[in-house]
């Protein structure tokens, strides 16, 4: 069985219609990624499945639905978002920012054991552990809003943009992480991500949007061979 | 020389009680950016639950460990029926409400316990501790009462879950949710504190300016005063600012002769506008950029 089934799924800000109709779905433990120029509606896909935006449609995720659920009861079901602008909690430390990623769980010793897991992940953040979050450079702090996901547990991880605002080392370094945590964890990952070859580099499905609809869909393999997203996203 | 520590010790207790009300209304600004008016109504409601339990013959300390209690649920409560369906709608409509709760818990207490003025007691006996001739001992007990309150406000902000969640919720609502936390019920949770803070002020304060509706409106001044003077945005700070302007006020009222107790309030919008003017983020508070 999926673990997301997405059926039919609109969005709008006020009265604009930014998704028109989706229909799509993720593999337990596989990485998808979504591809699409400024404006097709990427962002709003993930805040979508997130209930930050007003939709209508079906979202069923592990076998419950969630579509129409606030936004503090979906993220229970373990679904960890990385939002655009990283979402940091910029005047508290480092450290309570990646506790607060555990704030739903009660297990305490497996939280120990994640933040140990997390600063494996990355080191930087536990040099910097007490330092105030908004002082830490824009890498750091895109390795920390992936590491307060992580502190979750997620059985999904949405992820806005990681790439956004790092250095091309900086982002194949996060992309080998986030790998490596999809193997090790199984984690299930939905990327949005403006750098097209990295995102089919890692996953295993795409889709293409545009203009809030989904214009093809396949393995990244596929889509990677697709006539239009070389021209258009790829470059070649 | 005696007069000096006498003055100064009886501004530290002042100093205390409006410590409490900057950090009620400090509270609750963070999470909502705007300054509740009703703070002080709401402190002085609190005070006269309290003499009701003590006129029924509660024991001073329960009466005020019951107090807080019921002016947290009472805070909650105000949050979730009256202030919630207006959140985030507008500047005005907020300020609004707030305003027109000073107006209902003024009159409400008024209604049920008159005008007239009460007297209200104080937990601490009359005659001086230590031996000492300048320090009334209700001086010395409500700084006692208002630091270990405060302090106890510390230890729950920066060592449990639910204070870190708190802060979260306040800082940045959105990415609060994604994280699973129910923003509403933390903005519900602060203004029962805040409410329940309040009430430690109220209940100290009153044995000195005397049980009645209009008690806690100086007060709740010179607590806006101490919150500015510490910056807004910083708890600490305010707590601060709260004891700076109790001693600074209680000194400018004895030792500068024009001012005297009768221009002693005036002192506090002074401040407030000096610090507006020179030093809008107060002593300690940080400036907010936005970037646009």
């Amino acid at each position: 069985m999926a673990l997301l089934e997405v059926a039919k799924l609109e969005a709008f800000y006020g009265q604009t219609q930014v998704l028109r109709g989706l229909d799509f779905s993720l593999e337990e433990g596989g990485i998808t990624t979504i591809l699409g120029a400024n404006g097709a509606g990427k962002t709003t896909t993930l805040r979508a499945l997130c209930g930050m935006v007003r939709t209508r449609g079906d979202i069923v995720f592990g076998g419950s639905r969630i579509s129409g659920a606030a936004t503090e009861s979906i993220v229970r079901h373990r679904i960890a978002h990385v939002p655009e602008g990283r979402g940091t909690f910029v005047r508290l430390s480092t450290e309570e920012n990646l506790r607060l990623g555990a704030y739903t769980r009660k297990d305490s010793a497996g939280v120990e054991e994640d933040l140990e897991r997390v600063f494996q992940y990355f080191p930087r953040l536990k040099e910097r552990h007490r330092q105030q979050a908004g002082t830490l450079s824009g890498g750091e702090q895109q390795m920390l809003a992936v590491g307060r996901a992580l502190m979750m547990r997620p059985r999904l991880m949405l992820l806005d943009e990681p790439s956004f605002g790092l250095a091309p080392n900086l982002t194949e370094e996060l992309f080998d992480i986030l790998g490596a945590i999809n193997k090790e964890r199984q984690v299930g990952m939905l990327v949005v991500e403006q750098n097209a070859s990295l995102a089919l580099a890692i996953a295993s499905h795409a889709y293409l949007l545009e203009t809030g609809r989904i214009v093809i869909s396949g393995t990244a393999r596929e889509i990677e061979q697709d006539e239009t997203v070389r021209k258009a996203y790829l470059g070649y | 020389m005696e007069l000096f520590l006498q003055q100064t010790f009886s501004g530290l207790a002042f100093g205390g009680i409006y410590a409490c009300m900057a950090l009620a209304v400090v509270m609750i600004y963070q999470a909502t950016d705007h300054l509740n008016f009703a703070q002080g109504e709401m402190a002085m409601f609190s005070t006269y639950v309290a003499y009701t339990l003590i006129t029924w013959g509660v024991p001073y300390w329960w009466t005020f460990l019951l107090a807080m209690a019921i002016s947290f649920v009472g805070g909650l409560l105000v949050e979730r029926i009256i202030v919630r369906p207006v959140e985030g709608t507008s500047v005005l409509n907020e300020v609004i409400v707030f305003i027109g709760l000073l107006a209902i818990f003024n009159s409400l207490a008024g209604w049920i316990w008159d005008y007239t003025i009460k007297p209200y007691p104080s937990p601490f006996p009359k005659e001086p501790i230590l031996g000492n001739k300048f320090v009334g001992t209700h001086d010395l007990g409500v700084v006692g009462v208002t630091l270990v309150v405060l302090f106890a406000v510390f230890l729950f902000f920066r060592f449990t879950p639910v204070g870190l969640a708190m802060r979260a919720a306040a800082q940045d609502p959105a990415s609060a949710r994604l994280v699973g936390i129910r923003v509403g019920w933390m903005l519900a949770l602060g203004w029962g504190l805040a409410a329940a803070i309040g009430a430690v002020a109220g209940m100290m304060v009153a044995p000195i300016v005397f049980l009645e509706p209009n008690m806690m409106g100086s007060i709740l001044l010179y607590g806006f005063a101490g919150a500015l003077l510490g910056g807004i945005t910083n708890p600490a700070g305010a707590v601060v600012g709260g004891f700076t302007v109790g001693v600074l006020e209680t000194l400018v009222g004895a030792y500068v002769p024009f001012i005297g107790n009768e221009l002693k309030l005036s002192f506090a919008l002074v401040l407030i506008i000096a610090v507006l003017v020179f030093r809008p983020s107060g002593l300690f508070g940080y400036v907010v950029v936005k970037r646009v």
